[in-house]
């Protein structure tokens, strides 16, 4: 990797880069180590200042108390009960209508991937009430299919993206594999779907880190509290433990454990699904 | 279907194969329909709505435009929290030069380039929930980690930060800068990386200083990303949610409360859900715009292709 650092500018601007590239970090850095610092703390510790980074003795009380009495595990399989399906359902979806809108002829097929594209310029915010109204008037209000249905049928954004995969495939494969005698449905379970996997991680990752994060949605739609995501339970601990930095870190802790450790595995693919974005100009 | 294909020339050319448009359509139709049922269907919808009052229990009461005319001149509150919006939207080219300088500083080839980027993504994308929280405990005016440093430097009395209304909305700015920076700098380092190397060096050769060359190379070469950014970021600002109603709930005196926060209260705490689709329009149109502006401008300072 070494020869591959390309050094630039004289000493000055580099050490100003250095600088501020340090000073950055130290700034990134410190409101997380405020966090873990104060969760490990016993609850005499915590008002202690001046500020002591370290803890006198080490407790992790507060993780207990935010699992137990937080009911955060219970969050967490609200949550996968909403992200699985709906990230699941929405990579196939888009995958199909990627797949066809890049490599098969119908009439309005520009027209149709025209007006897909218009919906990701609607804020969503116009359709937020009539579609509540239309939950409730099916009795879908305090369940999880309102968070579940219209991710899976396909979202425009991953539509794209996926579109944008397959165009990229060679069209002689897919030749191929139709003169072989393969119907459409078996050149893209075959042939195309498997080649998608690069394309496929991004979308699931970004799909589960919007479903894990999500907060509005299940905030206009659950309303039992044992129904509740993992972000509508730690804010809702800032009522209940408002008085109790501690309980309240240890839960903020636990509830980007699991984004942290997926972002340390497949950093990659977090990347590239933000410069993807970017490079749609 | 295949075997009626020429052998000399590709099926493809003959233009759609008979059975391979209804698959098409088939593949096609999960997020047509999501499109219709959940899209266009409701937008048709919110703007009946938004002429009318509608608190879901009983059917909704045609007013005309009575919402809109109320939006615009009787509210006080509407008044109150676009121009809070507004305020919030000045963080927009902050957090941008924030992101760029990153950008400037890692694309050096700077030792540790590798984990610094890690780092400055990290926050975007972690839940703006648990953030908040956290930020909270940081802007906490007696025992956060702000107050405390400011205290050690010698500020005997810190401000505090989401107590006052003057203090709270510079607050949650900082805050979304620290959100956001690292997704951006990404999208930046990305565009850097694009600029024609011997551009640069035929501008060195020509004794261009650092900023010459930033100002008349780099800049234009990314120049679309930095659209982007602006774009999107516009649109986020004015969306912001999540991290007010979780510090703050609009507070004090609801000097932070956004736009987006009052749409949420108007139509899902005080169920004025007409009010609130007529609220949504109008936040639409004030994108629409500032993003039509936007395209405006950029033909004077972004370079295509």
């Amino acid at each position: 990797m070494a020869e591959r650092r390309r050094r630039r500018g004289g000493l000055a601007p580099r050490l100003a880069a250095y600088a501020l590239v340090w000073a950055g970090a130290l700034l990134v850095l410190a409101p997380f180590a405020f966090l873990v610092s104060t969760s490990l703390k016993a609850p005499a510790e915590v008002y202690e200042r001046p500020l002591r980074w370290l803890p006198r003795s080490l407790t992790l009380d507060n993780y207990r108390r935010a699992l137990t009495q937080v009911e955060l595990w219970r969050g967490t399989l609200n949550t996968l009960c909403i992200a699985v399906p709906s990230t699941a359902g929405g990579l196939l979806a888009s995958s199909f209508a990627g797949y066809a809108f890049a490599k098969m002829k119908f009439p309005g097929r520009d027209a149709l991937f025209a007006a897909l594209l218009a919906t990701m310029m609607l804020p969503g915010v116009v359709t937020l009430v009539p579609q509540f109204a239309m939950f409730a008037s099916i009795g879908w209000v305090d369940t999880y299919y309102p968070l579940v249905v219209p991710g899976s049928l396909g979202a425009a954004f991953a539509v794209f993206m996926m579109r944008q995969f397959f165009a990229g495939l060679p069209d002689a494969l897919i030749e191929a594999a139709a003169l072989d005698g393969a119907s459409p449905l078996q050149t893209f379970t075959r042939v195309a779907f498997p080649l998608a996997k690069p394309a496929l991680w991004t979308l699931a990752v970004f799909g589960f880190r919007g479903a894990w994060n999500d907060y509005f949605g299940p905030l206009v739609y659950l309303s039992t509290p044992s129904k509740f995501n993992v972000q509508q339970m730690i804010a809702a601990t800032q009522n209940a433990y408002g008085g109790e930095p501690a309980v309240l870190m240890a839960a903020s802790a636990l509830a980007l454990l699991p984004l942290v450790v997926l972002f340390a595995c497949a950093e990659r693919y977090f990347v590239e699904g933000v410069a993807g974005t970017g490079m749609k100009h | 279907m295949t075997a009626a294909a020429p052998r000399a020339r590709p099926a493809r050319t003959r233009g759609a194969r008979r059975g391979e448009r209804w698959w098409a359509y088939a593949f096609v139709a999960p997020p047509i329909v999501g499109f219709l049922v959940f899209g266009l269907w409701p937008m048709a919808a919110s703007l009946y709505l938004s002429l009318t009052r509608y608190d879901v229990l009983t059917p909704p009461r045609w007013v005309g435009l009575d919402n809109y005319a109320r939006l615009f001149t009787r509210d006080p509150f509407v008044a109150k929290t676009a121009w809070n919006t507004l305020a919030y939207l000045a963080g927009v080219p902050l957090g941008m030069a924030t992101s760029l300088a990153l950008a400037l500083a890692l694309n050096q080839g700077l030792r540790g380039e590798r984990p610094l980027r890690w780092l400055f993504f990290l926050p975007s994308i972690c839940s703006l929930v648990a953030l908040s929280l956290v930020w909270g405990w940081v802007y906490h005016a007696d025992y956060g980690l702000l107050n405390d440093a400011l205290r050690s430097l010698g500020v005997a009395r810190p401000p505090r930060w989401l107590e006052e209304p003057r203090w709270v909305k510079p607050a949650l700015v900082a805050m979304g800068i620290w959100a956001t920076a690292g997704q951006n700098m990404v999208l930046f380092l990305a565009a850097l990386q694009g600029v024609p190397r011997h551009l640069l060096e035929a501008a060195e050769l020509d004794g261009a200083s650092a900023w010459q060359r930033f100002r008349h190379v780099t800049f234009p070469a990314i120049s679309p990303t930095t659209f982007f950014v602006a774009v999107t970021g516009v649109i986020g600002a004015m969306q912001n949610f999540d991290q007010v109603y979780v510090m703050t709930r609009g507070g004090p005196e609801y000097a932070s409360a956004t736009y987006m926060l009052y749409l949420y209260q108007s139509g899902f705490q005080y169920y004025r859900m007409g009010y609130a689709s007529a609220m949504a329009w109008a936040l639409a149109a004030a994108t629409a715009l500032f993003t039509w502006l936007q395209f405006r401008a950029s033909r004077r300072w972004v370079r295509h292709g």
